[in-house]
């Protein structure tokens, strides 16, 4: 993002995690209100970021080893003669689906709670940094009639 | 609730709405094809769909009102529901309906299959990166300020419009049901306050949904997740939707209605949308939350709930499983990478059970309607091909359990639902007629087909 810019700037998705990476503007003249917001955002963002990573990553890497067992009780190989990779159906696939979701609900349910909090806080913090704002404004109005 | 713009029959397909947002996966084309597809209800839609080795299935049913011939309401032009949907339910229920864009040509749907096959072998490869001229856009890294001329289409989005838009002609389909006169201001209101609360039902579950979203192909693209705009003012326009919403249906049409829509909010979005984490329940609870809209339709005509509101909620509710549990038979790997607990993935068998049960309850719903005096004795049967015919699909998936049942299916589903609904209210026992019970059941028979002729 250019340097003179003011505002925060959203990236194209992480190839690992696929959450669009934030960075955040931090304006001179932050009040601990905002310096608090943009701090929640980034922990967030960073817990995010290392959930999903890894998630996929162990994703990924669980259905290779599937395929590769799998393949190997058939007596295929990983490639075959044309060089293309070999590949289960979807209905062996659907056994790897199954277990893998089984394996990772307790992870998932700990991910939600951690998640709707930061979102909770980050929501509310956005909303009183928006009223604070709101008043200042009113306030700068209210003495730029009077004078 | 994204939809997959799917290739429907080359017919315009009411939409329908799913409960789920999940439910709806969109087709992405693979690569080097743009395709448009044009909405059935003469509104062109272009969707450009570029490269992208993941599959999303989106549905979209847009319901055509117009096509309805219903003599005495407005015809409401429908696009999706994404509206969904996703799955928003439900209107006051964020109802995920999936929406299907009529093909242009049957070839189409040829070599998208034929690109499936490929892609599903591409799918076996580590594919991690999205290929694509949209992807390629998305590459850059935007500015999160809001963009005010932008701020119209990111809220359709954000509140999943065309879903809304379907979930609302759900509820038409009960108010018109209703044996009472039709009011047009009565009717106007309901739709309007239904819309309003499906809108906000949608924001709540896309803000509830971020990190998730991003990982799932069909959601992906949506305002929150490409930071359009910030969480603080998706949950401000769903409180400026919700609250004026349910006043409306509370104030201006009747307490009950307003209380189902609350209702219906808070079951999408505090029980449905978490509960798809945690357990299959999940499906029961969103199939409620799509049953409800009609069921406001019909307290906002005759203000109570009687068997025959009770009966369109059961329709509905029978009719979200063959449809969603169909079209979540090919999202499992998403749904498992993603941690979404849903039948297809936990509960195969149960899964296509369940589907074939609901298709048989269907039929038994259709030969309830004449015994509650909603509909003649030729809804029963004049329904009973139709939904034969589901059922058939429905067994053949029970029993094949592979990708072209389930498409079959899905798609069965997706014209079922209006033409049922379409037949229901050709066969609605006349107002008139209800006061000539006492005469021979031929009398109102004639009724019912004055109202079937034109």
């Amino acid at each position: 993002p250019p340097a003179h810019s003011r505002s925060d700037w959203i990236g194209p998705p992480d190839q690992h995690s696929n959450l669009r990476p934030v960075i955040f503007y931090v304006p001179p003249e932050e009040s601990a209100l905002e310096r608090r917001l943009r701090e929640a955002r980034q922990e967030a963002q960073a817990s995010n970021q290392r959930f999903w990573a890894r998630h996929n990553r162990a994703f990924r890497q669980e259905k290779e080893e599937f395929i590769y067992s799998r393949l190997k009780a058939k007596g295929l190989e990983m490639r075959d003669e044309s060089g293309q990779k070999a590949t289960l159906n979807a209905e062996e696939m659907a056994d790897f689906y199954k277990d893998f979701l089984s394996k990772n609900l307790k992870k998932h349910l700990q991910y939600n709670r951690d998640w709707y909090k930061h979102n909770f806080r980050i929501t509310f913090l956005m909303g009183q940094v928006a009223l604070v704002r709101a008043l200042r404004w009113l306030r700068w109005r209210k003495k730029s009639v009077e004078q | 609730m994204s939809a997959a713009r799917r290739c429907c029959p080359p017919r315009a397909l009411a939409g329908l709405f799913v409960w789920h947002l999940r439910s709806t996966g969109i087709l992405k084309i693979p690569c080097q094809f743009v395709h448009l597809y044009r909405v059935a209800n003469s509104r062109l839609i272009t969707f450009q769909y570029f490269n992208s080795p993941k599959r999303m299935y989106v549905t979209q049913c847009n319901r055509d009102l117009s096509q309805r011939a219903k003599p005495k309401s407005d015809s409401i032009v429908s696009p999706f529901h994404e509206l969904q949907q996703l799955d928003q339910d439900k209107k006051v229920v964020q109802k995920i309906s999936p929406v299907s864009p009529v093909h242009q040509s049957g070839s189409e749907t040829a070599s998208r299959s034929e690109l499936r096959e490929m892609k599903s072998a591409a799918e076996a490869e580590d594919s991690v990166v999205p290929v694509g001229t949209e992807c390629r856009e998305d590459r850059q890294w935007k500015e999160m300020k809001l963009q005010l001329d932008d701020l119209p289409g990111i809220l359709a989005r954000l509140s999943k419009i065309k879903l809304t838009a379907l979930v609302v002609s759900t509820t038409s389909a009960g108010f018109a049901m209703a044996p009472v006169p039709f009011e047009l201001t009565c009717f106007l209101l309901a739709s309007l306050g239904t819309g309003l609360a499906s809108c906000a039902a949608n924001s709540i579950n896309q803000f509830f949904e971020v990190p998730f979203d991003s990982n799932m192909n069909r959601t992906k693209n949506r305002p929150l997740v490409r930071g359009q705009i910030s969480p603080l003012l998706a949950v401000c326009f769903a409180a400026s939707c919700g609250i004026p919403g349910i006043a409306l249906l509370t104030l201006g049409v009747n307490p009950l209605t307003g209380a189902l829509g609350a209702f219906n909010i808070f079951l999408y979005t505090c029980c449905y949308t978490p509960l798809k984490r945690m357990s299959i329940t999940n499906t029961w609870v969103g199939a409620v939350v799509g049953a409800i809209p009609p069921m406001m339709g019909w307290t906002a005509a005759t203000g109570s709930l009687d068997a025959g509101a009770l009966l369109l909620g059961g329709i509905l509710y029978s009719w979200q499983f063959p449809h969603f549990n169909a079209l979540s038979w090919s999202l499992r790997e998403d749904y498992s990478r993603g941690g979404y607990c849903m039948m297809s993935v936990t509960h195969p068998g149960l899964c296509r059970r369940v589907a074939l049960r609901h298709c048989l309850a269907l039929i038994g719903l259709s030969a309830v309607a004449p015994v509650l005096d909603i509909t003649t004795w030729t809804f029963p049967i004049i329904s009973l091909p139709i939904n034969l015919y589901i059922s058939y699909l429905g067994f053949r998936f029970y029993r094949d359990a592979d990708r072209s049942s389930s498409r079959k299916l899905f798609f069965c589903s997706l014209w079922h639902l209006p033409m049922l609904l379409l037949v229901m209210f050709t066969c609605k026992k006349s107002v008139l007629g209800k006061e000539d019970k006492g005469h021979l059941p031929g009398g109102s028979h004639e009724t019912a087909t004055e109202i079937r002729l034109p």
